[in-house]
């Protein structure tokens, strides 16, 4: 195939928040990090990314995702939009990601926000047990508390008892406030309710929960997300300082301003200001794999030996590329529409 | 135990360990008792991690037996969690037949008919697959013609291919939009079940147009197209086949003359005629659909 160069404008995320890597921008992932690293985006909303996001990840050594369920920006009035996005997570969105060469897995559950329209949440929660065993769901989650209301705590336990009773993990989203109660009464209500900490991932972490979550023995995910929550270069001194056991690194890039790169970018960054890169490789692949591994749904060979999953699993009549041929090697390969 | 789940049975205790067969067991049981539906939505989904997704290892003799059992079932491209699935499809209740329909197609408490429309790619191979085998199989019409609409090939192909579910239920309609489907989505004809007793003179039509509209844009037409033709070709037809005999590569010629050897025209028999070396190759048996079966 032949080289094609183009210009910045044609350049996937121009985001001053993050340091581009390098000035040509989308270069593949050897190029970029001056090794050859494999990443896992372990929490990042993909139904809200295009088709292009997918092409530019896997250049940039993205192997495997996970797709927590989670609020869509629009309140959901009925329970049939529910059980569609459900379906779309587990169906649709795995298949487009295995086009790209990318492992999509999930997590299902009834996000803390949407508990608060309590008819709607019984009948969700009613829903979960026909999606939450189903091949490549590798969690409950993203659940926890926004408001911290009522409502959500019982939804919250509903779906506590429910991960129990099927033995999962359970991914935890901690609130944009009041961020280190509601991650303190996260931890407390999973214990009290049998799950072991090690079963559990509590996401959009900062310097203020990272102590208590980690010191209680629970995974700490932080997301590189700009203005809300965690930055890279904080991220960097957190892993400096804590070191990189049971510390995952994800996007949670979603329909707002946010960068589906976050992870390799964050790496770049780690090895650019001297983690050393077992550390690297631990908080953007390892750890994720170690923790989301634990069910049984997610696995290297997965993405290792992709041949074996896909004969059963292909979506032939109905594709996103549109006549175009799967398994493109390059960005600068695509970009040019002849 | 009936015929189908005693052969479902020895054939995972053939190909699953003995603690996933266990478990298995353990869920037929509890659905077969009346378990609530979170059981078996639960279970259901959960096959392929306790039993995994190997493929069923099947002898001739298995596969003859299962033949014997249901004319055209071949669960020689099976895996244990598809067989495992079919086996908790068949213990839902079904004694009531009032109950059987709500849990297969109803409106009231439709169990069945949530489990498809939740269910995944892996999930609906296995459901479609399973449907020949299923308690009062008419039932399942109007969902056989949904699966047909699937955007998913090996969805649509766990339906239309090796299943005699086709043959055996659907109306003309919907069974002419499955042979014409497969057709454009390039599925082998040979492998729909019952597609020479099903053909028929719509079907013939609607084959032909299609032929049509391919030539239309220069492209080419499998040879297998012609098989559910040649018993219902009219004069139109017969011109059509009067082309790709005189203009086809090998293959459209011999399907062709094939097509022409089944009609009862004398105008197709004429026809024939004029390529002696076909003619006598179908009529010594050397030339049949057989040798369109791709491998």
């Amino acid at each position: 195939m032949k080289k094609r160069t183009y210009t910045n404008s044609q350049c996937p995320m121009p985001n001053a928040q993050f340091p581009m890597p390098n000035a040509q921008c989308p270069m593949p992932n050897a190029q970029l990090l001056n090794h050859t690293m494999m990443f896992i985006d372990p929490h990042i909303h993909m139904c809200s990314r295009t088709t292009y996001d997918y092409l530019v990840m896997r250049e940039y050594g993205i192997v495997a995702v996970i797709e927590p369920a989670f609020w869509l920006g629009q309140p959901r009035t009925n329970a049939g939009t529910f059980k569609d996005y459900f379906s779309s997570l587990v169906g649709w969105e795995r298949f487009r990601a295995s086009q790209f060469g990318i492992q999509h897995y999930c997590t299902i559950g009834l996000n803390p926000k949407e508990a608060n329209n309590e008819a709607l949440a019984a009948e969700v929660i009613e829903l979960l047990p026909l999606y939450a065993c189903k091949e490549g769901v590798v969690a409950i989650g993203e659940i926890g508390y926004d408001d911290m209301t009522e409502a959500e705590d019982k939804y919250f336990c509903q779906q506590l008892a429910l991960a129990k009773e099927l033995d999962m993990l359970v991914l935890i989203h901690t609130p944009h406030r009041n961020k280190k109660a509601g991650a303190i009464q996260s931890m407390e209500r999973c214990i009290e309710y049998g799950l072991d900490p090690s079963q559990v991932i509590i996401d959009h972490n900062n310097e203020e929960t990272v102590e208590e979550v980690l010191g209680r023995g629970f995974w700490a995910a932080f997301t590189i997300y700009p203005q809300t929550k965690m930055g890279n270069a904080r991220m960097v001194e957190v892993v400096r300082k804590y070191g990189c056991n049971r510390i995952i690194v994800d996007s949670s890039a979603d329909w707002g301003i946010s960068d589906p790169l976050a992870v390799p970018k964050t790496a770049q960054l780690m090895l650019d200001r001297g983690i050393p890169e077992e550390h690297v490789r631990a908080v953007c692949y390892e750890n994720a794999l170690a923790a989301y591994s634990q069910t049984g749904q997610m696995k290297a060979s997965d993405w290792l030996n992709p041949q074996s999953i896909d004969q059963r699993q292909m979506f032939n009549g109905n594709s996103v590329l549109r006549g175009q041929e799967p398994g493109i090697k390059s960005v600068s390969d695509f970009v040019l529409i002849e | 135990m009936s015929k189908v789940n005693k052969l479902l049975h020895h054939w995972l205790s053939k190909s699953i360990s003995e603690k996933a067969f266990a478990w298995l067991e353990q869920k037929q049981t509890q659905i077969y008792s009346g378990a609530a539906e979170k059981v078996f939505f639960t279970a259901f989904s959960a096959v392929p991690r306790y039993l995994g997704k190997e493929d069923l290892q099947l002898t001739f003799q298995d596969l003859e037996a299962a033949e014997d059992v249901i004319p055209g079932w071949y669960p020689g491209n099976w895996s244990v969690d598809q067989a495992g699935r079919t086996l908790l499809l068949l213990a839902l209740p079904r004694d009531d037949a009032e109950a059987y329909v709500r849990v297969s197609f109803g409106e009231a408490a439709p169990t069945l008919d949530q489990v498809f429309s939740t269910a995944d790619m892996g999930e609906l191979v296995a459901l479609y697959q399973s449907l020949p085998l299923l308690p009062h199989p008419e039932l399942h019409r109007h969902r056989a013609a949904e699966g047909i609409r699937s955007n998913m090939s090996n969805v649509f192909q766990a339906i239309a291919l090796r299943n005699p579910y086709p043959a055996n239920y659907l109306d003309n309609a919907a069974w002419n939009q499955m042979v014409l489907k497969a057709v454009f989505v390039g599925s082998p004809l040979h492998l729909i079940w019952g597609l020479d007793q099903r053909a028929n003179p719509e079907l013939a039509r609607m084959l032909a147009n299609y032929a049509h509209e391919r030539w239309a844009a220069k492209r080419s037409v499998t040879p297998e197209l012609w098989r559910p033709v040649g018993r219902f070709a009219d004069s139109t037809i017969i011109t059509d086949l009067e082309k790709v005999l005189a203009n086809g590569d090998t293959a459209e010629q011999q399907a062709a003359a094939l097509a022409c050897a089944e009609s009862p025209l004398p105008q197709a028999q004429a026809l024939l005629s004029c390529y002696p070396d076909l003619q006598s190759s179908i009529q010594q048996g050397n030339l049949t659909w057989n040798d369109f079966n791709r491998k």
